[in-house]
């Protein structure tokens, strides 16, 4: 290997891309807009669910149950219902998932048997929010009752006491605000640089088949690895820097938490790339169109880095066949690996799976890149 | 390399894409310091040859020698030693003349001391001197031809395999760049062209003529005109041409006619005591018997256009002659 061979390729590799504008914007916007759209647009909380009340009573203590459903900040009053019908018609046209009816005897229930039922109607088309609602719904009665508890001990000057209650005080480690984006944010991460690295060196090799300079370029000494080694060092300092981006504006945009350390970052990002950077270039060398090569690439990164990374739907809860495929999907490791950093502080030690995953890769990529490409024109 | 020592030979050079021959047992022999024309129609296999010598494609069968080292097994060292020119121009349009030659520069290892210098020369050679900063896109097919010629010479390679370098380029152009060659060779680099311009011909040293992946003739332009047509050409102006194109080629002892501007050129064989050819003047009375409006036929010195047109001609309009 030359290493003046190798500088001339990534020299002559780094002036194509600044007067590439279709390079320049996969290195440099795509992470942008990706960071945006993503970072904003995936959240799996649900805030505020559209809530319709039929409220068939209409008194005092009727109304101070919505208020505290509505004050509970986790439901948004979106329409009052006044006919049964209604509910069923509120639901089909998408006004509210959620139906709260009061009946018409409730407070004469609440004064007479000390409780009494209202009923919640959830569109559960779908699952994951219908869960959440419920937890919700659940959660603001329970506030509901206690006020009304407390209201009813003071108005017959008894001491609100507990009696038998068994209080739950939930702690909730590594995320404490519950805040789904922390835990969504380090996989777009990953995402993004899965999609931008690989669509960037898609379009190294067959660049140079399309545009008919292939020909003289491997009729010069060069070998296989220098084109490699040359061709991926420029893209690798655009990967970089694109990771910088993306990492920084988690921290200090979206304000994820980041309890690791610089160096397990450092290590385990320059492994990814490695990863991302060589399919791209393994796509690149085997189809010899840069539309064709830049469409396998996306197909590669995209689907498998967003449905089996673990980024939005969470490995463990996948049946056992899934879970085994994704060991094959190397965004799953640098997911979890950036969770760890990110969330829990974690170090090589405590992810040597996920490195030891990621490692292999890399190993396996740069082999096969390095004898994919054949200096021959059939 | 001493002038006239061999520096590239090929062996049964064959090669096929799938049941299609490209190059149909080829042998060579290029002596060090000559430009040989390689010459034929288009699809006679020219590229592939050349391809195959610079190791860009591997042979099907046969082997050959490229400046003393196998294109098979010594391919890389094939390369260090050639300079390259592919038919379809192929540097970077989107870098400048000064960056293509620095990249390839780096590509062949020329030594740092020696860049700047050898640099220079190719732009001089180009004639580039003040457009060193042009991209390539803007410059026009003289000068981008002239460029690849600079970049495929830059580590000073003792053979030279230029595809049809010229085509595509206007006539002044052509001119120079045959210059240039001819500056090469006197250097003693060994130089492979080949050409679909048959006035390029009388340009070369030797001339390899190719037809349907087989090789021909080889010999220099006065050669091939002095032995390879097979008779007497004469020149004929008659009216109308097709009838007496038709005609011409039926009548024995007829070794090729074809179509010359406004005259025929008709190859008649010499006169030998067992065949039943006809003289020239026997062909005029002929044609003017069947109608044709028929001059006086001249004997004419053969171009080689009309040695290539006797040996390069379709199977369909091969004629059986003795």
């Amino acid at each position: 290997m030359n290493l003046r061979r190798l500088f001339a390729l990534a020299w002559k590799e780094s002036l194509q891309i600044w007067r590439d504008p279709r390079s320049l914007a996969i290195a440099l916007l795509m992470p942008l807009m990706q960071m945006g759209i993503l970072g904003y647009g995936v959240s799996l909380d649900i805030k505020r669910v559209p809530l319709c009340v039929f409220d068939q009573e209409n008194s005092q203590q009727s109304r101070a149950m919505v208020n505290s459903f509505v004050a509970s900040g986790w439901f948004r009053l979106s329409r009052r219902l006044v006919r049964d019908d209604d509910v069923r018609d509120a639901m089909d046209r998408g006004s509210c998932s959620a139906a709260l009816v009061i009946p018409v005897d409730f407070s004469r229930r609440l004064s007479q048997h000390g409780s009494a039922a209202v009923q919640a109607i959830f569109d559960a088309t779908d699952v994951n929010t219908t869960n959440i609602a419920l937890g919700y719904a659940q959660g603001a009665l329970a506030l509901a009752s206690q006020q009304m508890y407390a209201r009813w001990a003071a108005a017959h000057g008894v001491a609100a006491t507990r009696v038998g209650q068994v209080d739950l005080e939930p702690g909730t480690w590594f995320n404490e605000t519950l805040d789904s984006r922390n835990f969504i944010i380090p996989g777009v991460v990953a995402v993004i640089l899965a999609l931008v690295g690989a669509q960037l060196t898609s379009l190294t090799i067959s660049r140079e088949w399309e545009r008919g300079t292939m020909e003289q370029l491997i009729s010069t000494p060069v070998t296989a690895l220098e084109v490699m080694l040359g061709k991926l060092l420029p893209y690798f300092a655009i990967g970089m820097l694109d990771a910088g981006f993306c990492l920084a504006t988690a921290v200090f945009w979206f304000h994820v938490p980041f309890r690791g350390d610089l160096f397990t970052l450092l290590i385990t990002t320059l492994l990814f790339l490695v990863v991302v950077l060589g399919i791209g270039y393994l796509i690149s060398v085997r189809i010899r169109s840069q539309l064709g090569a830049s469409q396998v690439a996306l197909l590669l990164t995209m689907l498998p880095a967003n449905l089996l990374s673990g980024y939005t739907f969470p490995i463990d809860q996948m049946p056992g066949a899934i879970q085994t495929l994704s060991l094959v999907v190397y965004a799953r490791y640098y997911v979890s690996i950036l969770r760890g950093v990110f969330l829990k502080g974690s170090t090589i030690d405590d992810l040597w799976f996920p490195i030891a995953g990621l490692s292999l890769y890399a190993l396996l990529i740069l082999w096969l890149a390095a004898r994919a490409f054949r200096k021959r024109l059939d | 390399m001493n002038a006239g020592a061999p520096v590239m030979g090929g062996e049964g050079l064959t090669r096929r894409f799938g049941d299609f021959v490209a190059v149909d047992r080829l042998d060579l022999n290029i002596l060090s310091g000559e430009v040989v024309g390689f010459l034929g129609p288009n699809g006679a296999g020219k590229s592939t040859t050349i391809r195959m010598l610079c190791g860009l494609l591997l042979p099907s069968a046969g082997s050959a020698r490229v400046a003393g080292y196998d294109i098979r097994t010594q391919a890389e060292a094939v390369r260090e030693h050639i300079g390259y020119m592919s038919q379809r121009f192929s540097l970077y349009n989107d870098m400048t003349v000064r960056e293509n030659l620095r990249f390839f520069a780096g590509m062949y290892r020329v030594a740092r001391s020696e860049r700047a210098q050898r640099m220079k020369f190719a732009i001089r050679m180009a004639g580039l001197e003040g457009r060193e900063n042009a991209l390539v896109r803007t410059l026009a097919g003289g000068w981008k031809q002239r460029l690849a010629l600079g970049c495929a010479i830059l580590h000073r390679p003792p053979v030279l395999f230029l595809d049809e370098p010229t085509s595509g380029v206007e006539p002044e152009a052509r001119r120079r760049f045959w210059d240039l060659i001819h500056d090469l060779a006197a250097q003693g680099v060994t130089t492979l062209v080949s050409t679909h311009y048959m006035d390029e011909a009388e340009y070369c040293n030797r001339i390899a003529l190719i037809d349907r992946g087989r090789l021909v003739a080889m010999g220099s332009p006065r050669e091939l005109r002095a032995h390879e047509l097979g008779g007497t050409l004469y020149a004929l102006r008659c009216q109308p041409l097709g009838a007496a194109l038709q005609l011409t080629l039926t009548q024995p002892g007829v070794v090729e006619a074809a179509i010359f501007g406004d005259r025929l050129h008709v190859v008649l064989a010499p006169p030998g005591p067992e065949s039943a050819s006809i003289t020239a003047d026997e062909l005029i009375i002929r044609l003017r018997q069947a109608g044709v409006d028929a001059g006086q036929a001249h004997p004419v010195s053969p171009s080689l256009e009309d040695v290539f047109i006797r040996l390069v001609s379709p199977p369909h309009q091969n004629r059986n002659h003795p």
